[in-house]
């Protein structure tokens, strides 16, 4: 029977330095599995992981097979797990259950290129259509995956907290480096568009403001656009207040009661604290939001519990298929054999049948070995998953003459 | 036969009451349950409700109670039209407890029972009764979204960490749709205001504090959407004094029809 062997590294033992000597990209992974792919073979290798899954008769020689593609100072951190705990693990993965952050989605996608860039056959194909169908169902079942994991996130989460649907809404970036970039292309993946990017060097909010489809701004400009905006992100690295209070008090008289969300993810601050005590302004600093993250982190880690009990019963199911592999040439020599006594039984009683009467024949005893084998096939298979499917598949092989020429 | 109705919604409706409450300490199935609670105990009131009507040949809701349990029919009817969608399940948790409440006291008062025609035409009825009572029950939805946004505005202006674990409408539709409410319940008020004013001016009687008390009632929601779409009124005062407008609401509900249908 063949056996699943998976050797990797993570970021729980091996640290970044070990890590991005090991790391693969998509083609490297591509040919690594190509030839190490006798008969099956996957790579998974993202920034915190390079896990080989191998298919083989022999674990052993699998594993060193394995050993030996991964390159670096690795070897001693390597983990090496085979079947159900390999399932397990691999399952644990796709529901991001071993991620940094509980629940992330980033890796359901990893784990489906690399099972499109690997070289699968029956294990390995059913094993990495099973754990992307686990990683469906813990994020459906579960809330592990709806709370925002980041910063960026937390920020346009809270956008939709304040406006609902964001589509429609003006959003003012301030500063043009790469956390402006990031929490833009946040609110911009929740459905909102990007009205201005205001920097103090025009050429940098231009360059950005292409890049997001919005309107360039000099910085002096941002107080008249308040009236109009909606959410204002800012983060520069001004060393003072880039809205003070006063500004946006002005700016609130023409909004008619609208709310502003403000959110501040420079340090030092870009936004006057007393902007929040305005009615209808709501302003969150990096450490408002640092909060909210931890919190919903927590919330995450709370659903982990759910989502662990649904990862166990799937490997548990993929455990009982595999066993149910022991037996599986057993059952197909005994079908075969069965057939082929038919077939032969048939011939001879060809002649002196009609052919009406032959297909009759041919119907009633195709029936009859349906039925006597069925039980002793549903017999095997649940003697495979209780782990005697070996004993089990010999005594067949035995008593039926499996393998010897008929005398 | 109204006894077995009567039983199983407000067996629904208790279920959906509880299962909001499971759903705010961990939103999902419970979610789904009390969605259904209310969809099947509003069904079933609805039925208990025909079988009333029909039994009593016109309008048996002029009592004191029997408006009390079209009240809550009409409350949970203009809660469904929002309260299925799983970002409003938290108004659930405010508007289900009262239902199950206020269905109960009905009960008790005699409103859920055979009831009696009254003696008052039923077109003045339907007009009068009928429009008044679901002129208050659209403003009893518009405080449970005004109630819900000021809860969520307060967690937001103290920077709550567990702003984003449970799943409520944004600020912007709260507000949104407790003025669109109030906006349709007025005119429903003003109508029956009118039909009544209208009869007492042909029949006689005289002005109690009940009537009293709705013109005030209406007063300060006229006033609320003059001030909204006249002065730009939003955000937390317009939910001030939404909720100002309920206080109204209750006294007319529960304290002073005593007078009004004795």
């Amino acid at each position: 029977m063949s056996r699943l062997v998976l050797v990797g590294i993570s970021h729980h033992r091996t640290p970044i330095e070990l890590r991005e000597q090991v790391a693969l990209t998509a083609e490297q992974a591509r040919q690594l599995t190509a030839r190490l792919g006798r008969p099956e073979a996957v790579c998974l290798s993202t920034c915190n992981r390079t896990e080989l899954y191998l298919a083989d008769v022999d674990a052993e020689a699998a594993e060193e097979r394995a050993l030996a593609a991964l390159a670096g100072d690795v070897h001693p951190l390597a983990y090496r797990l085979v079947d159900e705990a390999a399932a397990l693990h691999l399952f644990r993965v796709a529901a991001g259950l071993d991620s940094l952050v509980p629940g992330e989605g980033e890796i359901l996608g990893q784990v489906r290129t690399a099972f499109e860039l690997g070289t699968t056959g029956p294990l390995l194909g059913r094993l990495f259509r099973q754990a992307l169908h686990v990683g469906k169902k813990v994020r459906a079942q579960t809330a592990i995956a709806e709370s925002p994991a980041s910063v960026s996130a937390a920020a346009a989460a809270l956008a939709q907290q304040v406006f609902g649907e964001l589509a429609g809404r003006r959003i003012l970036v301030v500063g043009a480096g790469k956390v402006s970039e990031q929490a833009a292309r946040n609110l911009i993946s929740r459905g909102a568009e990007i009205s201005f990017v205001a920097n103090r060097t025009l050429d940098r909010a231009d360059e950005l403001a292409r890049r997001l489809g919005a309107e360039a701004l000099p910085l002096e400009r941002v107080e008249e656009e308040l009236p109009r905006a909606d959410v204002v992100v800012s983060s520069t690295s001004a060393p003072g207040f880039v809205l003070a209070r006063e500004q946006v008090e002005r700016a609130l008289r023409a909004r008619k009661g609208r709310p502003l969300l403000l959110i501040d993810l420079a340090v030092p601050r870009d936004l006057e604290p007393g902007i929040h005590e305005l009615d209808g302004c709501y302003l969150y600093d990096i450490d408002d939001l640092e909060g909210v993250v931890a919190e919903t982190l927590a919330a995450r880690r709370g659903e982990a519990e759910r989502a662990e009990a649904l990862v166990v019963e799937e490997a548990d199911e993929f455990r009982v298929w595999q066993a149910s592999l022991d037996v599986v040439p057993a059952i197909a020599s005994l079908r075969a054999r069965a057939e082929e006594i038919r077939a032969r039984e048939l011939a001879k009683a060809q002649n002196r049948l009609s052919e009406r009467e032959l297909r009759a024949v041919e119907s009633i005893t195709a029936q009859v070995v349906n039925k006597l084998l069925h039980l002793p096939t549903v017999r095997m298979k649940e003697a495979a998953a209780a782990s005697d499917g070996l004993v089990y598949a010999d005594a067949v092989r035995h008593l039926f003459g499996l393998g010897e020429d008929e005398a | 036969m109204v006894e077995l109705l009567f039983w199983p919604a407000l067996l629904a409706y208790g279920e959906a009451a509880v299962a909001y409450l499971g759903d705010a300490r961990r939103p999902g199935l419970a979610g789904r349950l009390a969605t259904w609670g209310v969809r099947i105990g509003w069904l079933v009131q609805t039925a208990l409700l025909a079988v009333q009507a029909a039994r009593a040949d016109g309008f048996p809701w002029a009592s004191w109670a029997g408006s009390l349990n079209l009240f809550v029919w009409l409350v949970i009817a203009a809660y469904l039209i929002w309260g299925c969608s799983a970002r409003f399940r938290l108004l659930g948790l405010g508007v289900m407890p009262l239902a199950v409440a206020l269905f109960a006291l009905a009960h008790a008062g005699g409103g859920t029972g055979t009831g009696r025609a009254s003696g008052y035409s039923n077109l003045f009825l339907v007009l009068h009764v009928g429009l008044v009572l679901a002129a208050f029950a659209g403003f009893t939805v518009a405080a449970g979204l005004s109630a819900l946004y000021l809860w969520q505005e307060r967690r937001l202006k103290r920077r709550d960490r567990s702003i984003l674990h449970l799943p409520a409408p944004s600020l912007l539709a709260l507000d949104e749709l407790a003025a669109r409410t109030i906006a349709v319940a007025l005119p429903a008020l003003t109508l029956g205001i009118v039909v009544g004013a209208l009869r007492l001016r042909d029949r006689g009687g005289s002005f109690d504090a009940l009537m009293a008390v709705t013109v005030v009632t209406w007063g300060v929601y006229g006033a609320f959407l003059a001030l909204r779409f006249g002065a730009g009124w939003r955000g937390r005062r317009s939910a001030y004094l939404a909720l100002a407008g309920f206080v109204l609401v209750i006294v007319v509900r529960l304290a002073l029809p005593v007078t009004h249908f004795s």
